[in-house]
C-alpha cells in the first residue's frame, strides 16, 4: 500500500514530464508530418538555461547556489521557468525558420535528416566550454523540499511513511496548468482552430486566408517552450545535471516520443495520455517486477500498441484525403 | 475594368507543361465558366490564381492589381475565394468550426453573424449539422458546407472547382440554384466544370480549355449551340 502510493506519486510526476515533451513532438508532427529529432535537445537547453540562470540569480539575492538549505522564494523559480520557456521558444522559432522552413516543399526524408543534423549541432554547441561545458553540474534547489504530507500506510508486516513532497506536487501542478492552457488554446481559440486546419491540409488552410507560415512558427514556439518547462521541472526533481550530449537526455526524448506515438501521433490529448501511460508502465514495472528493465517495459508497450492499434490510443484511423 | 484578368499564363509541374499561355477575364457581376476534360488544366488555373502554384510567366490581375507571386492568404484577404476540387473540408473539425474558418480574415462580428445566417438559410442542411465533425457529412453536404464557408469570406470573386463532382443529380440542381442566387445577390463567379451542360446553362460566358490551351470562348448560349462543344462536351453526335 505504501509502496503503491509512493510509486503512484512518482509516476504522476514523471508522466507529466513525458506528456509535456510529447506535446511538442506531436504538434510538429501534426502540422509538418515529420519527427523533430531536435526536440529533446530543447529540453536539455531548458534544463541548462535554468541552471545557468539559477547560478546568476541566487548570488544576487545573497544566497549560495550550492547550499541546498537556502532555497529562494518561490518567485525565483517561477521567473527562471518563464525565462527558460521564452529562451527555448525563441530558439524553436529560429530553428524552424532557418532549418525547416526552406524545406517546406522538399521530401520528408530531407527534413528528417536535417532534424538529426540540428540535434547534433545543438548537442555539440551545448558542450562548448563557453556555452554549458561538457561536465555534469548540480542544479541549485529552487524550492524547499518540504514534505507536504506524510502518511503512514501499511507495508508488508508493519507501517511505512509515504512522503508527498513539494517538488513532485509542483511538477504535476505546473504541468497540469500548462496542459490546460494548451488545451484551451488548441480547442477553444481561433488560432487553435487554424492550427488544426493547417494540420489537416496546409493548402486548404491557406485558402481560408490562414497565414500558414505563421501558424507553423507559432507551433514551434509553443512546443519548444513546453519542452523548456519539462527541462526545468526535470532538474528540479533530478538535480544531477548531465552534460548536454549525455545519452540520458536522448532516452528521455525517445520515451516522450514513444508517448506521442502510443497516444496517437498528431493528437494533442493522445500525447498527454501516452505520457502518463508510459510513466505508469515504467514506474510500476520497475517497482513490482525489476527496475533493470524499466526501459524495456516502455518499448515493449510501444510494440504491443503498434501491433494492436497502429494509429495509437487516440489516433484516428488513416484518413483518406479526397 | 475587369474584376479578374489572366494574361498569357504558363504553369508547369516540373517537366510537365500544364498551362501553355492561357488568358481569361471575368467582369464584375458575371458567372463565367471554364470547361474542359480531365487533365485539361482547369484546377491548375484556379490554383495558380489563388497563389498555390507559381506561374512560369504571365500576369494575373485582380481589381487592377497584379497578384501573381503573392501568398495565398493575402489573395484571400483581397476577396478572391476558392472552393477547391474535392471541397477542401477540414474533416477533423466540426461543421461549425469549418464555417468559422471561412471568416478567418474578418473581424466584423456583427456582419459575420449576418453572413452566417444568410449562408445557413441557403443551406438548411448545414445548419442541422453544426456540431457534427465535418468528415461525417455526405458528399453533397460537404459541398454545401464548402460553399457556405466560402460565403463567410465575403467573396468579391468566388471560384468553384467542379462543385458537381460525384454528386447525385438532385443535389447538383440545388447547388447550381444556389450559385445562381449568390450571383444575383452580387457575387461574381468563376465556375470550373466538367459537367458542361449544367455549367453552360447558368453561365453568362464560357471558356473551353484543352491540354493547357484556351481553344474557344464566348457567350455561354452560343458555345452551347456550337457543333464543336456539343460533340466534345455535351455528348451530342
Ligand atoms: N501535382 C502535379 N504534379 C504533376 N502533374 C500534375 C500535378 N497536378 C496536375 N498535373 C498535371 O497537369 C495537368 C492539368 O491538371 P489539372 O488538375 O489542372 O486538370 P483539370 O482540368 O483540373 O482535370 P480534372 O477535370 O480531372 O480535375 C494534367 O496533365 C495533370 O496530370
Ligand atoms: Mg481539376
Amino acid at each position: 500500500m505504501a509502496d503503491f502510493a509512493q510509486t503512484l506519486m512518482t509516476a504522476l510526476a514523471i508522466g507529466s514530464l513525458y506528456a509535456l515533451i510529447a506535446l511538442g513532438y506531436t504538434m510538429v508532427y501534426g502540422i509538418l508530418k515529420f519527427i523533430n529529432f531536435a526536440h529533446s535537445d530543447i529540453v536539455v537547453l531548458g534544463a541548462w538555461v535554468s541552471y545557468t540562470l539559477a547560478n546568476k540569480i541566487l548570488p544576487m539575492l545573497g544566497l549560495n547556489p550550492h547550499n541546498p538549505e537556502t532555497a529562494p522564494p518561490l518567485w525565483v523559480g517561477a521567473l527562471i521557468l518563464l525565462s527558460a520557456m521564452v529562451a527555448c521558444g525563441l530558439l524553436g522559432f529560429a530553428i524552424e525558420r532557418l532549418a525547416y522552413k526552406p524545406l517546406r516543399r522538399a521530401p520528408r526524408l530531407n527534413v528528417l535528416i536535417t532534424a538529426i543534423g540540428v540535434s547534433l549541432l545543438l548537442q555539440n554547441i551545448g558542450q562548448l566550454n563557453y556555452v554549458f561545458g561538457a561536465s555534469p553540474q548540480k542544479m541549485p534547489a529552487l524550492m524547499p523540499n518540504i514534505d507536504l504530507l506524510r502518511l503512514s500506510l501499511p507495508s508488508g508486516d508493519g507501517y511505512r511513511d509515504v512522503v508527498i513532497g513539494l517538488v513532485d506536487v509542483m511538477i504535476f501542478a505546473t504541468s497540469a496548468v500548462l496542459m490546460l492552457v494548451l488545451e484551451y488554446l488548441v480547442f477553444r481559440t481561433k488560432l487553435g482552430t487554424a492550427m488544426r486546419a493547417v494540420s489537416f491540409s496546409t493548402d486548404n488552410a491557406s485558402l481560408m486566408g490562414i497565414p500558414v507560415d505563421r501558424v507553423v512558427s507559432f507551433t514551434f514556439v509553443l512546443g519548444s517552450s513546453l519542452a523548456a518547462a519539462a527541462g526545468f521541472l526535470y532538474v528540479m526533481k533530478y538535480p544531477g545535471l548531465n552534460q548536454p550530449a549525455h545519452s540520458i537526455w536522448v532516452l528521455l526524448g525517445l520515451k516522450a516520443f514513444v508517448a506521442a506515438v502510443i497516444g496517437g501521433i498528431g493528437n494533442v490529448r493522445g500525447a498527454v495520455l501516452g505520457g502518463f501511460v508510459i510513466a505508469f508502465v515504467e514506474q510500476f514495472g520497475a517497482f513490482y517486477i525489476s527496475s533493470n528493465y524499466r526501459d524495456v517495459y516502455v518499448f515493449a508497450l510501444l510494440i504491443i500498441i503498434l501491433l494492436v492499434r497502429p494509429t495509437g490510443l487516440l489516433g484516428s484511423p488513416v484518413r483518406e484525403k479526397v | 475594368m475587369s474584376l479578374l484578368s489572366v494574361n498569357d499564363l504558363w504553369v508547369s509541374y516540373g517537366a510537365i507543361q500544364a498551362l501553355r499561355g492561357i488568358s481569361l477575364r471575368v467582369e464584375p457581376g458575371e458567372i463565367v465558366t471554364l470547361i474542359g476534360g480531365n487533365g485539361a488544366g482547369k484546377s491548375t488555373t484556379l490554383r495558380t490564381i489563388s497563389g498555390l502554384l507559381q506561374p512560369r510567366s504571365g500576369e494575373i490581375q485582380f481589381q487592377g492589381q497584379a497578384i501573381q507571386g503573392r501568398a495565398p492568404h493575402h489573395i484571400v484577404t483581397s476577396g478572391l475565394i476558392q472552393v477547391p476540387e474535392g471541397r477542401g473540408i477540414f474533416a477533423n473539425l466540426t461543421v461549425d468550426e469549418n464555417l468559422q474558418l471561412g471568416a478567418f480574415t474578418r473581424s466584423d462580428r456583427v456582419a459575420i453573424r449576418k453572413d452566417r445566417e444568410r449562408a445557413l438559410e441557403l443551406f438548411p442542411r448545414v445548419r442541422e449539422r453544426l456540431k457534427q465533425l465535418a468528415g461525417t457529412l455526405s458528399g453533397g453536404e460537404q459541398q454545401m458546407l464548402a460553399i457556405a464557408r466560402a460565403l463567410l469570406a465575403r467573396p468579391k470573386l468566388l471560384m468553384l472547382d467542379e462543385p458537381s463532382l460525384g454528386l447525385a443529380p438532385q443535389i447538383v440542381q440545388t447547388i447550381f440554384q444556389v450559385i445562381r442566387e449568390i450571383n444575383r445577390e452580387g457575387t461574381t463567379i468563376l465556375l470550373v466544370e466538367q459537367n458542361a451542360s449544367m455549367a453552360l446553362q447558368v453561365a453568362h460566358r464560357a471558356y473551353v480549355i484543352e491540354v493547357g490551351e484556351m481553344i474557344m470562348d464566348g457567350p455561354a448560349a452560343e458555345l452551347a449551340a456550337s457543333d464543336e462543344v456539343r460533340k466534345a462536351y455535351l455528348g451530342a453526335h
